[in-house]
């Protein structure tokens, strides 16, 4: 493969550093609802990538079916998307990144795609540590075929029909945490302040990372008795502290008192600042991540922030000692054993 | 009664004693003698403890087909002798371990018997238990070694081979062999009347098993990602895959592995990373049987209509559902030529022997990026896990692989107006490009949902039905691209038609009808789409005999669905017990077709 340098003629827009303005990495038009949350969520994915100075066609978007599976049309056009089918994204994007090691997968599921039909490939592709972005555009609801409950709504949540929901939510943090995730947020569509750097924390972290994003939909599923209304979330959010993302190369300018700023750094060389606003709460601890996240869940809280974070994971190319070079380039004198090795192989079935 | 290099003998034994290699032991040296073998292992869905039965065909004429009738029986399973007894052919004989007396009722006026004390003789010249029990199958073969005059010189050899490393295992193995040639040489005054004499019919064939070439021919042929879900019979395949990469695809200098092989959570899973993999532009492939198809057909639906190259190996055993997961078939044809749902058609290659599986898995990759669609290669548990004798592998050095229609950014930077899914050859098969390729060509959106030229979301009927018909049109090219039929034809008004491991059993039934005074003209599948060969074999013909190993004649189906064929010239020859089919049963078949045209 070989790639062209672009050529960008955008007098009054900011470029970054790579000469790309915020429209190189924007999409189509949306067609979801008015005030949908997702469109805020591809908002800061744009934003993400561009202060990021990620080259737009290094990223790949894989999906879905839903909602949410059908954003990557609105983010980042210039990247190749892929939209599968009902709850097998991650099997894609494992193939995907198998064949080429060396783009950022950044996959975007609801919560019908990951907890219910996509529920077991949800759950393996994090066993294998894949180094992916997995972002579920969370609303408790299958708004596509009209407002059902998803498996993520909450016990006693109110839909808009006025059914209360009888069965037990799904936690996909406390899940992912519990299977290996070694990357592990949660946000909110309304709280771009936050989603932002936990975005790019969450492309620059090597392994699989999840972002859990609560998403109200407006249209099924944002009435009084929903806890995965807009007035509900926020009254319920409990952020962790504010996220700062510094890039490789960054220096860290302001001064921090001792214990105040717990500082993580990732693979690439980038650093997560973590603002703590809990003393008791340690991200790269995993016993206290999962008390926090129960006790949070006790009293009705969401715990919005980076609520895991392990470095030390090894991703599935690594794990299988698979060759730097991606494998899609790799052309017959690296593949093809030849016909002189098969002549003995010939004779060792005679 | 059979004669010199021509009889059936069948080793009953319990599974998950060891008896496998002692069986193959006996074959290998059969073929190493320079005479043909045909080894069937009729095992069970088991991993301990239940009957399971080995059956090697020696044949002076080379016929690699099954023939019924057991010659000779090794009985070694108190559990199956009522079986095993009745299965003799009158004037056979009947082998077993006499360290216990054999009950009245297994005994028949017309068989010979031939008792050898396997186990007091292993119980008395090893200690270890284990060893008793693995030698007991040595001794056995020690014993037919004698009585049907094997190459004693050529078992030691295999001895040496299979013991490379592990020396001091030779001598105990060699023991264990003598000490059942001399108990016959002493105890044996007739010997049968058939045996195995050395001949020189082999030349270079080799003797393997189909997945063993299917997964060599995946390394031959590029595969660097397989994803994949245990099944039987399939599963072995991925497991010789493993094995030659490991050997011929770790780089030398970094240590790493030119190659990548998960274990999926689900048939669904596997299909889904080889899309990913297809679509992204590594060479990919996974193997079932027919239950993981019907898992894959979400997935085979997506890469067909997203046009995604995809191999898909399916190993079938007998269906529906579980089934017989450990007896061979070919009922999974319909499934896999229109797996999922709405119009679908895929790509189908039927291999007949090992060499085939190496041949047509290869080139499997070169079709499936060259038309951009799932590529079935449909092999069956007889072919995959029997040993055959066949052609061996061949491969040639100037070869390149055809990666199909692929843009890279020089080729994009030049073009006007470029469309993902725009027919620009009119061969029904578009360019595509891969992630990463360009910084601002290229990109595209990959969807089950309809589409149009460029990828873009449509529900408009006049796209849509140009899209299809596009599919449609692709199709007919795969007919120039995939191997065609074998034609025997001297035009004769009857003719037959079979595919895949069908093939060996037919072959020999139309020389035993040629004998009989009836010729037959014959044709091989071995791919599907049919192109108009296959059509002008068919209406050439007065009555044509669809040879199959499934209960719905099911190719016959698709044969005239796809050609508006006359369904009266063609008549069903159906075999679906699960065994692999003999040249006896085809004859019988179509002597009964014969005979209620003639009433």
């Amino acid at each position: 493969m070989s790639y062209t340098k672009p050529v960008f003629h955008h007098p009054h827009l900011t470029k970054n550093e790579l000469g790309y303005t915020k429209k190189d990495y924007e999409g189509s038009l949306s067609t979801l609802c008015a005030g949908c949350g997702h469109d805020s969520i591809s908002a800061a994915i744009v934003e993400a990538c561009f202060e990021l100075n990620i080259e737009p066609h290094r990223v790949a978007k894989l999906s879905g079916i839903g909602c949410s599976s059908k954003t990557p049309a609105y983010f980042l056009n210039n990247s190749h998307g892929f939209n599968s089918v009902h709850g097998r994204m991650p099997s894609i994007a494992t193939g995907a990144n198998l064949a080429n090691r060396d783009l950022i997968y950044l996959g975007v599921s609801g919560d019908g795609d990951t907890a219910s039909i996509g529920m077991g490939q949800f759950c393996h592709v994090i066993r294998r540590n894949l180094n992916m972005i997995y972002v579920v555009m969370n609303n408790g609801c299958y708004g596509l075929t009209k407002g059902q409950d998803s498996a993520t709504a909450d016990k006693g949540s109110k839909a808009k029909a006025g059914n209360v929901n009888p069965y037990e939510g799904i936690d996909l943090c406390g899940l992912a945490i519990e299977l290996g995730a070694t990357f592990v947020a949660q946000s909110f569509s309304g709280d771009k302040s936050q989603l932002i750097p936990i975005l790019k924390a969450a492309m620059s972290h090597k392994g699989f990372a999840l972002v859990n994003v609560i998403s109200p939909c407006v249209t099924f599923n944002n009435n009084v008795g929903s806890t995965k209304s807009y007035d509900y979330v926020r009254e319920h959010n409990e952020s962790l502290g504010r996220v700062d993302f510094v890039p490789l190369g960054e220096e860290i300018t302001t001064q921090y008192e001792a214990g105040e700023v717990k500082e993580v750094k990732l693979h690439n060389g980038s650093e997560v600042l973590f603002h703590k606003l809990r003393q008791d709460f340690d991200p790269e601890n995993k016993i206290e991540v999962i008390n926090a996240l129960q006790k949070a869940r006790s009293q009705n809280e969401i715990l919005t922030g980076i609520l895991y974070l392990d470095n030390s994971g090894v991703e599935l190319n690594d794990l299988l000692n698979t060759t730097e070079v991606p494998l899609n380039q790799l052309s017959e004198k690296e593949l093809c054993p030849g016909s002189a090795v098969l002549s003995e192989i010939n004779q060792g079935y005679r | 009664m059979s004669g010199v290099n021509d009889f059936v003998i069948r080793f009953a034994n319990v599974n998950g004693t060891g008896s496998a290699s002692a069986n193959f032991l006996f074959a290998k040296t059969v073929f190493r003698m320079g005479v043909p073998v045909v080894p069937k292992n009729i095992f069970p869905s088991n991993i301990q403890g239940l009957p399971t039965w080995y059956e090697v065909r020696v044949s002076e004429k080379g016929y690699l087909g099954r023939r019924e009738g057991i010659d000779f029986m090794v009985a070694v399973n108190p559990q199956s002798f009522k079986k095993d007894v009745a299965s003799v052919n009158p004037g056979g004989y009947f082998m077993y371990d006499s360290t216990k007396v054999l009950h009245e009722e297994f005994i028949r006026p017309d068989i010979h018997y031939i008792g050898v004390p396997m186990m007091e003789i292993c119980n008395r010249e090893f200690s270890d238990a284990r060893q008793r029990q693995l030698f007991k199958n040595i001794v056995y073969v020690g014993a037919l070694a004698s009585l049907l005059k094997l190459d004693f010189a050529e078992i030691e050899g295999l001895f040496a081979e299979q013991f490379k490393g592990k020396e001091k295992l030779i001598a105990p193995n060699v023991k264990a062999l003598y000490l059942g040639a001399d108990y016959i040489s002493k105890s044996v005054t007739q010997y049968p009347s058939f045996y195995v004499e050395r001949r020189d019919l082999v030349g270079e064939r080799i003797l393997v098993d189909g997945n063993t070439a299917a997964g060599l021919g995946a390394v031959y042929g590029g595969a660097s990602v397989v994803s994949w879900y245990p099944i039987t019979p399939s599963t072995s395949l991925v497991g010789a895959f493993e094995d030659y990469a490991k050997e011929l695809r770790v780089d030398p200098v970094t240590g790493k592995n030119n190659f990548s092989i998960v274990q999926a959570e689900d048939e669904l899973a596997a299909i889904g990373m080889v899309m990913g993999a297809g679509w992204n532009g590594a060479r990919s492939f996974t193997a079932t049987s027919g239950p993981g198809v019907s898992l894959m057909n979400e997935f085979l639906g997506l890469a067909y209509f997203s046009e995604v190259p995809v191999v898909l190996v399916d190993v079938q055993r007998s269906g529906p559902s579980t089934g017989m997961p450990t007896r061979t078939q070919q009922s999974d044809v319909l499934e896999a030529a229109y797996a999922s749902h709405g119009d679908t058609k895929h790509v189908l290659l039927f291999p007949s022997t090992p060499a085939e599986c190496f041949s047509f898995m290869s080139d499997a990759f070169d079709l499936a990026e060259g038309l951009q669609t799932p590529i079935i290669v449909m092999s069956d548990l007889d072919l995959g896990m029997n040993d055959h004798m066949s052609e061996p592998f061949r491969w040639d050095d100037n070869k390149k692989y055809n990666r199909g229609k692929v843009l890279n950014a020089e080729e994009l930077d030049k073009l006007k107006d470029w469309g993902r899914y725009k027919d620009v050859d009119s061969d029904g098969i578009p360019y595509r490009t891969l992630p990463g390729g360009h910084p601002t060509k290229g990109s595209y959106f990959t969807r089950g949902s309809s589409h149009d030229e460029y990828a873009r979301y449509t529900e408009d009927s006049d796209t849509y039905i140009r899209i299809m018909e596009r599919l449609q049109k692709k199709m007919e090219t795969a007919k120039k691209m995939v191997p065609a039929p074998e034609i025997h034809a001297n035009g004769n008004a009857l003719g037959m038609l079979y595919y895949g491991t069908s093939a060996h059993a037919c072959e020999e039934a139309r020389d035993l009808l040629s004998q009989a005074g009836t010729d037959v003209d014959t044709m091989r599948i071995k791919s599907f789409p049919f192109d108009e060969s296959v059509r002008e074999f068919i209406e050439a013909h007065e009555m044509v005999f669809v040879v199959e190993q499934n209960r719905d004649a099911q190719l016959r189906t698709l044969l005239i669905n796809e050609m508006d064929l006359n369904p009266a010239t063609l008549k069903r020859v159906l075999h679906y017990d699960g065994t692999p089919i003999s040249a006896d049963f085809v004859l019988k078949g179509i002597l009964s077709h014969l005979q209620t045209k003639s009433h």
